[in-house]
């Protein structure tokens, strides 16, 4: 990074200009795939629109409806309490976990390998899994609950549940990822300090709370940042194991895009949708790019 | 000197435990799911479960193959598109569609994607890199109500290409994502040697910079390849009967009511097997992706 911007201060704009024609394929599908659909999800949020019925500009009709229909304000009710759970729990398991991997250890290597395999399976195979699991008769997890005294759960089946449910595999499936940013900024941390503080006779939760914490601090930011993006737009997990139920108890607002766009087929609504959504990551992620330059 | 030596010991045990509980989880979810393919029906449906089957087979994984009705048998879903529907040999077929479109999306993503990520780094065009990034973090959702109108206006809904073409969604932003960081990572001595001594900046990313960003071509295409074929919710919309990926057709199954668990078990682990082979075999390249790319794609 640091010589690409010397190169580009001393030759000026023609310099940088001589590599546009690299940009140009990926360029024309990024727009295809990508800007393009951005700019028609803008023109359809403003139309009353359904497959297969006439299609009328309808101006800001779309938002006005969002401000004022209860299932979307609950859905995104159910969104913010999802998200909350499904950010703090990853985070707090995830530094755990990346200060245990950082340490030296027989069989590192394969524990850690097993411990990101949540991540990069498949979501639709291991949310099968969980939903076989959690079966409230023959289910293994009800079964592992009620043999050491505790009371069976309904898990996804009953609306107080589905949301922790869905947040424990979402957690299971996650915390990998919070470790792997953590643990890439526990390995480029300083030893120095580390000497003087043991040296000073502080103990390990000190040097942890006082040292480590302080500068692991931007890349936790980072995995915040992240989780929370990944968090507020999880679906795969939600459609296998409880469908947005029971009822609508666990329809979040992604859930309710994908129903609103192609169950119901209101093409302009859940177009408004979309752009609502987009504006709350946008914003988010607009963190995550300031916070990613003050990591490295 | 005693207690610190029993100390340290309780130290060991515990932080032994503590790797053993952040572990488990993982542990047993994946060797659940292999338990209740190998296990026949009977066992898999007993309460207390089975922990320690008196017989195990491979008659799910054979049933998950050579059964024509497994995955085919949901025939009450309509054919949304009016195509004339065909039976594949149980799972081959969506084993086909998964390669296309992942190896297509996967292919088409690295011609475009890496001569993209060099442009950007030697350019500095944080925009482009702005916008990739954004492109990365929105839901993937968003896209497909558009793509979707598109695709049936063109008519193309029913084969695999807009399939394939929705996945660069998933596939470009990474690889442009991944190579941006390598490339910038780069030493630009031999490159500017090469320019000072005539040749075109063409010559000098192909014989240059592309055979140095080797390592992270494999990164990219490891974590494209894999996050395209996870997707799940593009293939839900978009194919139709003949045309699911892999875990649609598996998910398929589920919402099918009297489902046997050791099949749907087989058939869910053969679909999450090539991406949990890669995981094992370089998992230092995708952690390497992972840590620099940051966030998941779709």
């Amino acid at each position: 990074m640091t010589v690409a911007s010397s190169a580009t201060g001393l030759r000026g704009r023609n310099y940088a200009r001589q590599y546009w024609p690299f940009l140009v394929p990926a360029g024309v599908v990024v727009f295809a795939v990508i800007v393009f659909p951005w700019i028609f999800t803008l023109y359809m949020s403003t139309m009353e629109w359904h497959v297969g019925g006439n299609i009328t500009f309808n101006g800001l009709a779309n938002y006005k409806r969002l401000v004022s229909d209860e299932r979307f304000l609950w859905s995104v009710v159910r969104t913010l309490y999802f998200t909350a759970m499904a950010v703090f729990f990853p985070v707090i398991l995830g530094i755990a976990a990346a200060v245990c991997f950082h340490k030296e250890f027989p069989l590192r290597g394969l524990a850690r390998t097993i411990f990101i395999m949540p991540m990069m399976a498949t979501p639709v195979a291991i949310a099968l899994v969980w939903t076989m699991m959690f079966h409230p008769q023959l289910g293994v997890l009800n079964y592992l609950l009620t043999s050491v005294g505790l009371p069976a759960s309904q898990w996804q089946y009953a609306p107080g549940t589905v949301i922790p449910t869905l947040v424990m595999v979402e957690t299971w499936q996650w915390t990998p990822l919070v470790m792997l940013i953590v643990l890439g900024g526990l390995a480029s941390l300083p030893i120095d300090p580390y000497e003087a503080a043991r040296i000073d006779g502080a103990s390990p939760w000190d040097s942890f709370r006082h040292i480590t914490l302080p500068l692991v601090w931007p890349h936790i930011m980072v995995a915040l940042v992240i989780r929370t993006i990944d968090a507020l737009k999880s679906l795969d997990i939600i459609f296998v194991i409880s469908n947005g139920g029971p009822g609508t108890a666990s329809e979040t607002m992604n859930y309710l895009l994908y129903l609103e766009a192609f169950s119901f087929y209101d093409i302009g609504y859940a177009s408004a949708i979309v752009v609502v959504f987009f504006v709350i990551i946008l914003l988010i992620s607009m963190l995550l790019f300031t916070s990613r330059r003050q990591a490295y | 000197m005693r207690a610190h030596q029993i100390r340290r010991l309780f130290g060991r045990i515990g932080f032994a435990l503590s790797v053993f509980a952040l572990v488990s989880p993982a542990l047993l979810v994946f060797l659940w799911m292999l338990s209740l393919s190998l296990k026949n029906e009977l066992d898999n449906t007993a309460y207390p479960p089975v922990f320690w089957p008196s017989k195990l087979s491979l008659q799910n994984f054979v049933d998950v193959f050579e059964k024509n009705d497994f995955v085919t048998l949901d025939w009450t879903d309509f054919d949304l598109f009016g195509r004339t529907w065909f039976a594949y040999p149980a799972l081959g077929g969506y084993l086909y569609n998964s390669v296309v479109v992942s190896f297509g999306a996967t292919g088409l993503a690295l011609l475009f994607g890496v001569p993209a990520g060099f442009g950007i780094a030697k350019s500095k065009a944080h925009n482009m890199a702005a916008l990739i990034m954004i492109a990365r973090v929105t839901p993937g959702l968003s896209y497909l109500v558009p793509l979707f109108l598109m695709f049936q206006w063109l008519g193309m809904v029913g084969s695999l290409t807009p399939l394939l073409i929705t996945h660069l969604v998933i596939t470009v932003p990474i690889v442009v994502w991944v190579m941006i960081g390598f490339f910038e990572g780069l030493p630009n001595e031999l490159e500017e040697a090469a320019l000072v001594d005539g040749a075109t900046i063409w010559q000098a990313f192909r014989h240059i910079a592309l055979p140095l960003a080797r390592p992270g071509i494999v990164v990219a295409t490891i974590l494209a390849f894999i996050f395209s074929w996870n997707n799940f919710i593009f293939g839900v919309v978009l194919a139709g009967r003949e045309t699911r990926t892999l875990p649609v057709a598996v998910y398929n199954v589920l919402t099918f009511e009297e489902v046997s668990w050791g099949p749907l078990a087989a058939a869910a682990l053969l679909v999450t097997l090539p991406v949990l082979l890669l995981t094992l075999l370089m998992q230092k390249e995708i952690v390497a992706g992972l840590t620099a790319g940051g966030v998941k794609g779709g």
